[in-house]
């Protein structure tokens, strides 16, 4: 995002699509069992997107397809011109605990997908990117540090930069604050909103939040269970960069009514 | 007006007035030497008491004074390269063999199980059925088909302290959750990377629990083969003691037998340390 439109509501026309699913759905148990139902929808470069749901609405399941984990049993999934049929670098992926492995520096860490993927001479190579990148999160000075020494918060900015070091084109987040107490959480928020910006990250975000949803997307997927669906696409057209004193805003409150309503619908089917 | 009432005291009198005081049960408030070495006196001193008195035969059991005599005598044995050196020697050589054949097996068959599915399914219950047999019982067997040197020594121990090893290494491999094993799969991780790189590091410290529970093992093996497959270590010694009723050497000859038992395991923990230098220190990880 450059900063002439910065100012600008920045929903969809931001970028090209990067990222874009069409009617994509899984049936599990020998198709006993509809987990997703013709889901369709695009990622732009640069938008952040959530998707928010009760439980059993297939959103781990969407999450697990986009990421290249498992198989759709129908439907397209392309990412930047390239039918997703497994893991790739171009996919960054967080997960609810940080999953820093101990025996591990932070940096070490944070380079292990360069490891994995290229050999410990590339990660050593990306060691110089891996501070930089530990400097943007705010954990200057922790680079050698064992992740049993760093609080909560600090393991997912050094888990933040271990998805970035391989530059991924898409950010997959699969709830990756709900485990710090709420403080933190916004904050980290506010983080995350600052870096996407930073790297021009396309994101894509699985929470149970309204409120997070709200403050960090541009759009907001409601889903609904049984088979899971997409019930609306909510479009959220407050200002960037936003800031937490906008959760108070008469407009926010009305995008969180709207999907609060739109949720408890879902829950009476 | 509105005053808010809280729970705590509003001045110094209230504090006085305290009455309940939070009570230290006795034993927190001793040190642990103290209280161990209150173990030890209590102990040696009934068993003084009951052999100076004549409730048991010296036979039985010797006083602690005859027997500390005799692992000085030993002791001093051992440290001139007297008769007894050369047996201890050749116990040592079985429990390291004994240790190092069990580790070795005992890791590779827990890879096998822990990793593939097809040990999982079709190996583990044979290990699983093995496991439950007394192992002892095979004692002759290694004898028949080892002989009476050395090796079926270290074959019964290997036998004995190699299945805790298996088993620690497939629960090991196992500890690793479901977020790690995702990680590593959208990372691209082939399958060994993943199992060296994440699943091994991770359950390192099963693995360390079962050598330790099979370093404790290795040591019974070794003794048992040789009381029942004769040779020439030291459990022909104590073998030997007995036999001649020398109660006080076959107490002393079992003390520095367990000091090896202990330096073994020390050994052990001090290496799982250096390794596994990012485990906390718990009370569950000292004893298995």
């Amino acid at each position: 995002m450059n900063t002439a439109v910065a100012h600008d509501y920045s929903g969809a026309p931001l970028g090209a699509p990067v990222y874009e699913l069409t009617k994509v759905s899984k049936t599990y148990a020998r198709n006993r069992v509809i987990a997703l139902e013709d889901v369709s929808l695009t990622l732009r470069k640069g938008s952040f997107t959530s998707i928010i749901g009760s439980s059993g609405c297939g959103k781990s399941t969407l999450l697990k397809i986009m990421a290249g984990l498992i198989p759709p049993t129908r439907g397209r999934v392309i990412l930047q011109h390239q039918p997703v049929t497994g893991p790739r670098r171009d996919i960054g992926m967080m997960f609810q605990q940080a999953t820093l492995f101990p025996w591990k520096t932070a940096v070490e860490n944070i380079v292990l997908p360069i490891e994995i993927r290229d050999g410990k001479a590339a990660a050593r190579k990306a060691m110089d990117k891996a501070h930089e990148l530990l400097d943007i999160v705010g954990l200057k000075g922790f680079e050698n540090v064992y992740p049993n020494e760093l609080s909560g918060g600090m393991a997912q900015r050094a888990s933040i930069c271990r998805m970035l070091i391989t530059e991924p084109a898409v950010l997959l987040l699969d709830e990756p604050f709900s485990a710090l107490d709420e403080l933190s959480r916004d904050m980290m928020n506010m983080e995350l909103q600052r870096i996407c910006r930073e790297q021009d990250a396309t994101a894509f975000l699985v929470t149970h939040s309204i409120q997070e949803a709200v403050i960090l997307s541009d759009d907001i997927i409601v889903m609904k269970p049984r088979p899971g669906r997409i019930a609306e696409i909510v479009t959220v057209d407050l200002p960037r960069p936003r800031t937490l004193d906008m959760m108070t805003t008469p407009k926010f409150g009305e995008i969180v009514d709207h999907i609060r309503g739109m949720l408890d619908k879902g829950e009476d089917m | 007006m509105t005053e808010y009432q809280t729970n705590q005291p509003s001045d110094a009198e209230t504090v006085q007035d305290t009455v309940w005081v939070q009570e230290v049960a006795f034993i927190d408030s001793v040190p642990r030497w103290i209280a161990m070495t209150f173990v030890f006196v209590t102990f040696i001193g009934t068993w003084q008491f009951v052999t100076s008195f004549g409730f048991v035969s010296p036979i039985i059991l010797p006083t602690p004074m005859e027997t500390l005599k005799d692992v000085l005598f030993v002791g001093q044995n051992l440290l001139t390269a007297g008769y007894m050196l050369e047996p201890l020697w050749i116990t040592m050589k079985e429990v390291f063999y004994g240790f190092a054949l069990a580790i070795l097996i005992g890791f590779s068959f827990g890879v096998l199980v822990g990793e593939t599915a097809f040990g999982e399914k079709a190996v583990m219950p044979y290990l699983v059925a093995i496991d439950t047999m007394p192992k002892v019982a095979f004692a002759p067997l290694f004898v028949a088909w080892l002989g009476f040197g050395i090796e079926s020594k270290v074959a019964l121990a290997a036998f004995i302290a190699t299945f805790p090893i298996v088993v620690g290494t497939a629960a090991g491999l196992h500890a690793a959750d479901e977020n790690a094993r995702m990680l590593f799969k959208t990372m691209g991780a082939s399958r060994m990377q993943t199992l060296i790189k994440m699943k091994l590091p991770t359950g390192l410290p099963q693995i360390f629990t079962g050598i330790k529970i099979g370093a404790v093992g290795v040591m019974a093996g070794a003794i048992t083969g040789e009381f029942l497959g004769g040779g020439k270590g030291f459990g022909e010694l104590i073998r030997v003691a007995a036999s001649q009723l020398n109660t006080p050497r076959v107490f002393s000859l079992i003390l520095y037998l367990s000091l090896i038992g202990l330096a073994l395991y020390v050994i052990v923990q001090w290496t799982q340390r250096k390794v596994v230098f990012w485990q906390q220190e718990t009370v569950g990880s000292h004893n298995a």
